[in-house]
């Protein structure tokens, strides 16, 4: 079941490397919906005037906050950060088909790039219910805000790459020992399309199973528009409402 | 309370809010969100004879105050609406009308006949109007040879309510209106998308994979309410409105330019029940105006 709800501002905080983190609850006390990893939030952003509401990952969930985490990246992103505590915001949630998780404990890798690590806290959160505790490589331009780093670690085993060298490895996912030299049981990808299709190549190489969230432009979120859809091996589907997430085995990269 | 019924010429509505064709999917999509049973009626996604992968990503474009959309028709044919979806909307208490396309004539009378055994389908709407297909579509809908053809053939094989929706991308959309009425058709629904373009200045390329989309949006509005104006007064059918209608107001408008009834596109994609509440705003404005008959504000202008 999908809802639309209200909801008010708790916390807008702006971290180091760019990133908006915004805590979100229902005004009146009420409790939030589920909502299962990697599934996503459309949000109408008032503030920004733009028509149509802007997808995010959903950062964190519980039945009483819900938690994003965005990147400035156009006019509806980066009015998110003109949101102070008690403003409300129309949320659309949740949405989409997310990771699938495995129901016995194994060795699972988490990758993001970029704002592509919005999804994996809640993922590893998920895991470490599950009895596994996945390693989380996450990368980067420069240095990510240690605020963001001390909660990921929480839950992960985080190592961290920068384009700029200035924490962790210097160079790209890929070339990270925990990604390089990895066997895992499964590898759940989000990031920038040269790196999942980097990732894509190396689960198929190794006989991975791997599962990868995709962000294609969207408009209603709720498959009924077909904008956003990406070409699968049982043709176009929509990213809003078959995704964003899809098993490597889905996508002829 | 105002009474909303409205009628299409035989075909009669309990109120005038519909859905405009690739807006709302086939409904479902849309049920966590609104009550169906509420609306006049919903058009479900373009429906054509075989399958359709549609366009290559991308496919939207957000503009000012409007979208572009390039879609393309991606459908799974009228077969898989037959046999997998209608089962699942025949009984939403709405009507349910089907968009027809097709490349080629004898596509769209395929297309109308296999839904003619579909007794709960009360209309069918034939796009001849779509900017998004290189065949059939809005090659059918830019002449009035072309549109007429089209409405002549689907006339023999569809014995229900026949609403056709033009194109505003012609020199003249009443020619065009007036051509399809004395084809036989029943009704006019206008206007589908404004052909239009966006280019990404950075990648230096446009920003669709088709280059030209469909504009949408409250930026057609204007446009739109003077065609549905132009065309209620040239043809003796019954006007369906549309384009950028987002609220009550905008659909208000639409009525009392001509338009026997209203349908919601873009809207949906930003607000999920925007529909039904249009319709409630409807009923409000009416009653805090005195209207005691949606009829009476139609066409009054």
């Amino acid at each position: 079941m999908k809802y639309q709800l209200n909801l008010q501002v708790q916390s807008v905080n702006h971290l180091s490397n760019g990133l908006i983190h915004i805590e979100l609850a229902p005004a009146n006390g009420e409790k939030l919906p589920a909502m299962q990893p990697g599934q996503f939030v459309e949000v109408a952003i008032d503030k920004a005037k733009v028509l149509l509401n802007r997808p995010f990952s959903i950062y964190n969930a519980t039945d009483t906050v819900l938690e994003l985490l965005v990147k400035p990246l156009g006019r509806g992103s980066e009015a998110m950060g003109l949101y102070t505590p008690g403003d409300t915001m129309r949320v659309i949630a949740p949405l989409g088909r997310g990771f699938e998780l495995p129901a016995a404990p194994c060795r699972v890798l988490l990758v993001g790039g970029g704002v592509g690590v919005a999804p994996m806290l809640y993922v590893a959160r998920a895991l470490n219910e599950k009895g596994i505790r996945p390693t989380l490589v996450y990368g980067e331009r420069t240095a990510p805000d240690s605020r963001l780093k001390s909660r990921l670690s929480r839950y992960a085993d985080l190592e961290i790459c920068t384009d700029d060298g200035s924490e962790g490895l210097h160079g790209l996912v890929t070339a990270h020992p925990a990604v390089a030299d990895c066997h895992p049981d499964l590898v759940l990808v989000c990031g920038p399309a040269p790196m999942m299709k980097a990732m894509h190549r190396i689960a198929r190489e190794r006989g991975l199973s791997a599962q990868f969230s995709l962000e294609n432009k969207m408009a209603c979120g709720l498959g009924a528009c077909l904008c956003c859809v990406e070409q699968t091996t049982t043709g176009n589907r929509c990213v809003c409402s078959d995704g964003p997430v899809f098993k490597a085995e889905e996508l002829p990269w | 309370m105002v009474d909303l019924s409205t009628r299409l010429g035989d075909f009669a509505l309990k109120n005038p809010v519909l859905t405009a064709s690739g807006t709302f999917g086939f409904g479902l999509e849309y049920a966590d969100f609104i009550d169906l049973s509420r609306l006049g009626g919903f058009i479900v996604k373009g429906t054509t004879l075989e399958p359709r992968e549609g366009n290559p990503y991308p496919r939207m474009a957000e503009t000012p105050s409007g979208m572009l959309n390039a879609v393309g028709l991606q459908n799974k044919g009228v077969d898989h609406f037959i046999e997998k979806i209608y089962p699942q909307i025949a009984g939403c208490g709405s009507e349910v009308i089907v968009n027809v396309s097709g490349k080629s004539v004898a596509d769209y009378a395929a297309v109308a006949e296999k839904l003619s055994a579909l007794e709960g389908i009360h209309a069918i709407e034939l796009n001849i109007s779509c900017p998004n297909v290189k065949q059939g579509g809005m090659a059918f809908g830019t002449t009035c040879e072309g549109a007429a053809s089209v409405v002549e053939a689907v006339r023999k094989a569809w014995p229900r309510h026949l609403m056709v929706k033009l194109s505003p991308n012609v020199t003249s959309i009443t020619d065009i209106a007036k051509a399809v009425e004395a084809a036989g058709a029943d009704s006019v629904s206008l206007i589908n998308t404004l052909l239009g373009m966006a280019v990404d200045i950075e990648r230096r390329r446009p920003v669709l994979s088709t280059v030209t989309g469909g504009l949408s949006g409250p930026a057609v509005k204007p446009v739109a309410v003077r065609m549905v104006w132009q065309v209620a007064h040239a043809v003796s059918i019954p006007v369906v409105g549309l384009g950028g209608i987002v609220n009550e107001r905008d659909a208000i408008e639409f009525l009392m330019a001509g338009a026997s009834a209203i349908q919601v596109g873009t809207a949906n994609f930003i607000n999920p029940a925007a529909t039904v509440n249009i319709l409630d705003g409807i009923t409000a404005w009416c009653d805090s105006h005195g209207v005691e008959r949606i009829s009476d504000i139609i066409g009054i202008i």
